[in-house]
Order: structure tokens, then sequence, then C-alpha cells
């Protein structure tokens, strides 16, 4: 069963649970709790379903080909051109190329590729996020954390690095390589 | 709108051609700067600092600060 990839944007959209024309054809079955038709209590969503044992459509850069054309319902305008697409096709104008192309598909790919602004909502809504972050971790450091232990106060620490210096705590090429033991002082 | 046709076959073979050289020479050049970067310096400066080393002097040096629990400093 094919279930359509849906972006940030789209799937704002139906769960706003209107679904316009321009959605009409597109699946909602990401929007529902099982992958079957529902007819009993969810009709506040939306009132027409796609029927998921026909034939798709999708537009997808990774699946080129879709299970039917964009346009299946066509007037006689249309009937002509594809009877006339059975024909050799240098008979063809530009024109009506673009036509077909366009009944057989929705977006060509320079379309589907097309950069939206998601990824402002997608940066803003991460900052929103640390924000609220950084002040639930203000507030925590303020109401929550315990004092201190007392190995942290400044006369503790320089008792420590004395005492490490006195260790001789890694004199090749780390800590007490860095004193100079004869002017006691650091390199 | 005619365009050339599209390479349809060597695919896999041209891009092999191009990574694998990159592949082993980029490991073989981190591995010398490794070596030379990192562990030769620290080679010679653990033997410099052997070479000048006076286990004695040092001894009486770490007693005098207190930090050894066997012997007390001299004086005690």
């Amino acid at each position: 069963m094919v279930v359509r990839v849906l972006n940030l944007n789209q799937m704002l959209r139906l769960t706003a649970g209107r679904v316009g024309c321009l959605l009409s054809r597109r699946a909602v079955v990401g929007m529902t709790n099982s992958g079957a038709r529902m007819s009993s209590h969810s009709h506040h969503e939306v009132s027409d379903q796609v029927d998921m044992s026909q034939p798709m459509y999708w537009d997808r850069l990774d699946t080129p080909l879709p299970d039917r054309a964009w346009i299946d319902v066509l007037d006689s305008k249309d009937k002509s051109l594809k009877q006339k697409e059975k024909g050799p096709w240098t008979a063809l104008s530009k024109e009506e190329k673009i036509a077909l192309y366009r009944l057989k598909f929705n977006h060509t790919y320079p379309e589907m590729k097309k950069p939206s602004h998601e990824w402002k909502t997608v940066i803003g809504g991460m900052f929103i996020f640390f924000g609220i972050t950084g002040l639930v971790v203000f507030w925590q450091g303020h109401y929550v954390y315990p004092p201190q232990p007392h190995t942290f106060g400044e006369e503790w620490q320089a008792k420590q690095i004395q005492r490490m210096l006195d260790m001789r705590v890694n004199p090749i090429e780390g800590f007490s390589a860095k004193w100079d033991y004869k002017n006691k002082q650091w390199k | 709108m005619s365009l050339a046709k599209p390479a349809m076959r060597g695919l896999l073979g041209k891009r092999l051609r191009f990574h694998l050289p990159i592949a082993f020479a980029l490991p073989l050049v981190a591995a010398a700067a490794f070596k030379y970067g990192v562990t030769e310096p620290r080679k010679q400066a653990y033997a410099n600092f052997y070479k000048q080393y006076d286990t004695t002097a040092e001894f009486n040096n770490i007693r005098e600060a207190g930090v050894f629990e066997s012997v007390r400093p001299t004086g005690k």
C-alpha cells in the first residue's frame, strides 16, 4: 500500500480539518487511526476519503511514474488530444506535447524540487524551544540545585593545584610539565 | 530539443576510479601526519625528560612537599 509522504506544511493544513479542492486527491490516511476507511465517529475530520484500493497519483522525486495519470477524467478536447497521441508523435506541436505532459503529471521535477519557506518555521520553532529550555534551566539552577561542594571554593582549589604540582602530576607533557619548579611560576 | 544520451554504463567503475585512490591516500596521509605530528614528538619529549631526570633529587623534593605517606619530610 502506498502512503503519501506529507511535509510539515501539508500536515498542518490537513489537521486543520478542512480539505480544499487542491488537496482533494491527496490521501488522508496519515491522519486516520487505521489504513482502512473510517465511516463511524470521525465525521468532524473530512467528508470524502481517498479509496486506497484504487491506483493513486503521487509527486515523488524517487518514484517518477505514478500508478495513474494526474487528470483521468478528460473533457472532449483532452480526449481528442489523447487520440492524436496514439499517432506519430512528430505530428504533435510543442504546446500539445506540454498539454499531454500536464494531463499526465501535476508537478514537473523543478516544481517538485522548488524550495519552500519551511526551514524558517523549523529554525524558529527550534529557537523558541531553546529559549523555553533556557528559562527552565535557569529556574532549576536557582531553585532546585543544592549548594556546591566545599571542594569548589577558591582556597580549596588553590590547595588542590599545589598538591597536584607536589605529586608531579603528568610531569612530561601535561600538568606539571607547564610549571617552572625553579622559579615557582607557570612557564 | 535533442540532448546528448546520458552515460548508461560504467557508472560504478567511474566512481570507484575516482574515490578509491582517495580512499587509500587519505588514511595513509592521516596516519603519517599523526605519526610525525604526535607520536614522534611525544617519544622525543619522554626521551628528553628522562635523559636529565635525577631520581633521588626528585624523590627528596616530593618528600619535602609532604605528599608521601611512607616517608615524612626530613625534620619530623
